[in-house]
């Protein structure tokens, strides 16, 4: 199996608390890898450290077999390792489909054009419309970011994500504070990349139906440790993972 | 979509015929008004290479009157130093235009990498730098004192300078809007809203601020050309502080982000120094100035952060929403 991207001993220390420790793990290519744990195990810690939002203290990162540990957030973006985020991050004073439209211009790679009236780009809008419309928030084209509601909010940072079209999609809690009717359609869309088998999908989600339903791996975290990894039926069954975090807050959604 | 290519053609001819009433004016103003407004454009093409870091981009610089100066202090010394011939005017230009180019990407390259405030300390000393240069090089610039120069034969004329520096205020404010509303344009204002954001899309937010701030600083330094040619006299005063901080007022008293409000901000600043200086008799007037552009400030950051064109847009397009939102629920 071809591993797209790989971490040895990737750790990060903020003052004395050390947020991931040590870990050493490779995503397989084009399969659907899950990271699960309790809050503040360093999940989304980790996130930051493969996109470029954090540099490790210790460790290094490879993309496709090379050294990306120094890239910037930029770079790794470009050589196809896109995220969303846990805490909506978007540009909140521009309306969703400039948002979205900002995303589809850097995957176009149309980034110095400076003559061109932006609305010259019809493709770009058409194309806005479309991934808007698969994460069903297209009738809020026209309204500004800040005034989503929090769930719309989240389909919109999702939106981003796939407007990039990168190899590699990062996913922190794309469904988090979404209503529960809301759900299921961002589910559908996540499935269907899956289903298309060319990309790399890495999620980082609480809801244990989601896990087991999607993915061919998954990684536990705890206390910035990596301390299991496998199919999802072995996670289950994992002891270490039971006593250490399952047979807390989770034996009842497992139930 | 056509709705808004409709309407934008429509504010282009409403500029464009300002722009030749205008053009017509000099006929019927006097010496004195026509040298106003002709300051009125130079600082208002000052603005808007203002108005393109601070209001579109979000970069604040306390130092940019340091480009203006450039762009005053090349030509004087040109002029002063060779004939006064066309050809070494546009020689003058071209050497406004490329130093404050290369001043501007080496300013942009050293400090654009640091965070805002540090950045807005160090564009304030280097435009200091300048200032001291300017006052301690005396065998280039006669320092404080200035000097004044003589303009190529035809530029000699007021109406001439005139109507130049409306020709080039409308060619540089539509070149302007053109880059503002281009793909460029928007990742300029992606920046100001979300600098992290606009990193992990992919785009290189270095990149864009040092050639904005390139774009910003030539645009200023062409005013700077254009302020030597009305005023044919030259002091250390382009460089001063005074100047970034009229510029930051006219931008921001005419609306952010907007282009037109910094030429109505250059307009109304304009008036306003016109008026005071009127009313000077007294030497501590300058305490007075100061005092009085605080308190505008102070006003114009409460009641009206978006300045005048901003807060009149909010208003309009407020409206047309609220009208849309009337017809869905109608139908
Ligand atoms: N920039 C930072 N500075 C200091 N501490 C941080 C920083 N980022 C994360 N931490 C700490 O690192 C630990 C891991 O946080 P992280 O957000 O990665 O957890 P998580 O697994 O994503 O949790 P959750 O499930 O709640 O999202 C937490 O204790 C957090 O407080
Ligand atoms: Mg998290």
């Amino acid at each position: 199996m071809a591993f797209i991207l790989e971490t040895k001993d990737l750790t990060i220390r903020f003052g004395g608390h050390t947020a991931v420790d040590k870990v050493t793990v490779q995503i397989p290519e084009k399969k659907f890898t899950s990271i699960i744990g309790p809050n503040g195990a360093g999940k989304t810690t980790f996130f930051n450290l493969l996109s470029g939002q954090l540099s490790p203290t210790e460790g290094s990162i490879f993309y496709k077999g090379n050294e990306i540990t120094k890239k910037s957030a930029t770079e790794r973006t470009r050589l196809g390792i896109g995220r969303s985020f846990q805490i909506t991050n978007v540009f909140p004073n521009l309306t969703v489909l400039e948002n979205v439209r900002l995303a589809i211009q850097s995957q176009a790679n149309v980034r110095y054009q400076m003559l061109k009236h932006f609305l010259h780009y019809k493709r770009f809008e058409e194309k806005a419309h479309n991934i808007l419309d698969q994460v069903l928030l297209d009738e809020k084209a026209d309204t500004l970011a800040s005034n989503l509601a929090h769930g719309e909010k989240r389909k919109l940072e999702i939106a981003m994500l796939l407007a990039l079209e990168t190899e590699v999609l990062l996913l922190d809690e794309p469904t988090a504070g979404m209503a529960l009717e809301e759900v299921p359609a961002i589910m559908e869309v996540i499935r269907k990349i899956k289903a298309e088998e060319d990309r790399t999908i890495v999620l980082i989600e609480h809801k244990m139906d989601m896990i087991m339903d999607l993915s061919d791996e998954v990684l536990v975290l705890f206390h910035g440790e990596l301390i299991a990894k496998g199919t999802p039926e072995e996670i289950v069954e994992n002891e270490t993972v039971q006593s250490a975090y399952l047979g807390g807050m989770y034996d009842e959604q497992l139930a | 979509m056509v709705l808004i290519l409709r309407n934008m053609t429509k504010s282009n001819l409403i500029y464009l015929g300002i722009a030749a009433l205008l053009l017509f004016l000099p006929m019927i103003i006097t010496g004195s008004t026509k040298f106003m407004i002709t300051q009125i454009f130079v600082f208002a093409i000052f603005a808007m290479s203002y108005d393109l870091l601070l209001g579109y981009t979000g970069i604040i610089s306390f130092g940019h009157a340091m480009f203006f100066g450039i762009g005053a202090y090349s030509t004087a010394i040109f002029m002063d130093h060779f004939d006064s011939s066309l050809i070494a005017l546009f020689i003058a230009i071209l050497v406004a235009v490329l130093f404050a180019a290369l001043v501007s990407f080496i300013v942009g390259m050293l400090t654009l990498r640091l965070k805002t405030h540090f950045y807005a300390m160090l564009t304030l000393a280097f435009a200091g730098l300048f200032l001291v240069a300017a006052e301690k090089m005396r065998w280039l610039t006669r320092g404080n004192d200035g000097f004044t120069i003589k303009a190529p034969e035809i530029l000699r004329d007021s109406t001439t300078i005139y109507i130049i520096s409306l020709i080039s205020l409308v060619l540089i404010f539509f070149g302007l809007r053109r880059l503002t509303n281009s793909p460029f344009g928007r990742v300029l204002v992606a920046i100001r809203e979300n600098e992290h954001r606009t990193e992990s899309l992919g785009y290189n937010v270095l990149h864009y601020k040092v050639l904005v701030t390139v774009i910003s600083g030539v645009v200023a330094s062409l005013a700077g050309v254009l302020y030597i040619l009305s005023l044919r006299f030259v002091n250390t005063g382009v460089f001063g502080t005074d100047l970034t901080i009229d510029v930051l007022l006219m931008t921001i008293i005419g609306g952010v982000g907007t282009l037109v409000g910094p030429i109505i901000g250059a307009a109304l600043i304009e008036l306003a120094h016109d008026w005071i200086s009127g009313l000077a008799n007294v030497h501590w007037i300058f305490e007075r100035w100061l005092i009085l552009y605080g308190i505008v400030y102070i006003l114009m950051v409460i009641f009206f952060p978006l300045g005048i064109v901003g807060t009149i847009r909010e208003k309009f397009s407020g409206r047309k929403k609220s009208k849309n939102n009337a017809k869905q629920k109608a139908s």
